[in-house]
């Protein structure tokens, strides 16, 4: 017979498991695990791994899917991140967003508490750092009373990392409405005007590792470390951005 | 009509949605970390559509899965500190006998893992993950060998949980 001809090939095994066989040698391949038991054992246990797998991951497919990766909304952040960044109606903005997110947020299905404080962080990044005048409450030529300040107001320790070797100057710091509570805020800035904040709020999250929020011009890195959450927000440059988050979390992790 | 034509593009994306989170999942098994990935390559899609040219939508948000999160282990390659908390992830049923396979995946290599999973759990065919994954078929199939033979080891000899990376 053929299959004597041509012995059956691990990869033709492989694509047994996995119903890509071409049909003319399904035969063969049958032929020669009958009589080959060690190959049929080897096969059994790649379907019994494949069938472990879709058990363990299968049902995964029909959990709802959250609220933010609804298409709609992910469509509509996309334009209006702009447009907001755009708009001159920031006094109003800062006024009514926090009420009409947390408002959003009760309605809307439970979001993760990544979601609620990257957006929260995103939104006063992008509020402040076009301020000339006044974007920060305290300078940061006062540092060590910006840290107490903003220590004593979340009652919780601060750190206020220092970014100068990432060429960034402290410009200050302030208090914000947050969703759980106060929230402080620090801004930096580098040689050419560019700024990046920090945004740390209480939270009773476990601690997590760095991760990313995207918005049109603005982005930030989120993280949780001993019952505070904090967001590194600035330009969408996501390597120098990381850089600085980076920078930021190794000095606040150290002590 | 663009408009028809927006909605059916955004029906597509939203019918694969649920497999798209499904293989981010188990590819990185971490819920949140799988989230994130799939919001990244959900905006990236939204924004591309004119990229778009038609044919199999769940095996383009597959590429475009695998390019971020490319993007991301070589990111995290280049910063050692944060890989120790990215680790780990509670079980979603940890009575449900899935951990040794659980375990298992996890001590594959990220590439292999994806193989393995793109074919055994999604169903795409060898065709599709080599073009997923921007590799020649001959190199899928030496993935799944090696990932079946080291999934294989892992089971039989009951090793201990090594991590991939520390």
């Amino acid at each position: 017979m053929s299959e004597r001809e041509t012995p059956v090939t691990q990869d033709e095994l492989h694509a047994y498991v996995d119903g890509e066989l071409a049909p003319d040698r399904v035969t063969a391949v049958e032929a020669w695990l009958a009589a080959h038991p060690e190959d049929a054992a080897l096969v059994r246990g790649w379907q019994a791994q494949a069938e472990a797998i879709r058990a363990r991951y299968g049902p995964l497919a029909s959990q709802p899917v959250p609220a933010r990766l609804e298409l709609d909304r992910l469509a509509r952040g996309t334009r209006s991140w702009r447009a907001i960044a755009a708009a001159a109606v920031f006094g109003a903005f800062v006024a009514g967003g926090v009420a009409g997110w947390m408002a959003h947020g009760a309605s809307a299905a439970a979001p993760s508490r990544f979601d609620v404080f990257t957006q929260q962080a995103l939104e006063a990044h992008k509020i402040y750092v076009v301020e000339v005048r006044h974007p920060v409450e305290v300078a940061g030529d006062e540092r060590t009373h910006l840290v107490q300040w903003l220590s004593k107001r979340l009652d919780h320790q601060l750190r206020v990392p220092d970014l100068d070797a990432s060429g960034l100057k402290l410009v200050g710091g302030r208090l914000l409405p947050g969703p759980f509570g106060p929230a402080a805020f620090c801004m930096y800035e580098g040689a050419s005007g560019e700024r990046f904040t920090i945004y740390y709020a209480r939270t009773d999250a476990p601690p997590t590792a760095l991760r990313y929020r995207e918005g049109e011009r603005f982005a930030g890195f989120y993280w949780v470390e001993q019952g505070l959450a904090y967001v590194v927000s600035g330009p969408g440059d996501r390597d120098r951005l990381r850089a600085i988050a980076q920078a930021a979390y190794d000095q606040i992790d150290k002590k | 009509m663009k408009g028809k034509a927006l909605g059916s593009f955004r029906n597509e994306i939203a019918a694969a949605l649920p497999a798209l989170r499904r293989y981010a999942r188990a590819l990185t098994r971490n819920a949140e970390l799988a989230d994130d990935l799939v919001q990244d390559t959900l905006l990236r899609a939204l924004r591309s559509e004119h990229l778009f040219h038609g044919g199999d939508m769940r095996s383009w948000l597959y590429t475009i899965l695998t390019n971020l999160n490319r993007n991301r282990l070589r990111a995290l390659a280049r910063r050692p500190p944060l890989q120790a908390i990215e680790e780990h992830d509670a079980p979603e049923h940890p009575q449900s006998g899935g951990r040794d396979i659980e375990r298992a995946l996890a001590a594959l290599v990220e590439e292999q893992r994806a193989t393995l999973l793109l074919v055994v759990l999604e169903g795409l065919s060898y065709r599709e993950t080599a073009e997923v994954q921007g590799i020649p078929i001959g190199t899928v199939m030496s993935r799944l060998a090696r990932a079946r033979t080291q999934i294989k080891a892992y089971l039989d000899g009951g090793r201990p949980a090594l991590r991939r990376i520390k």
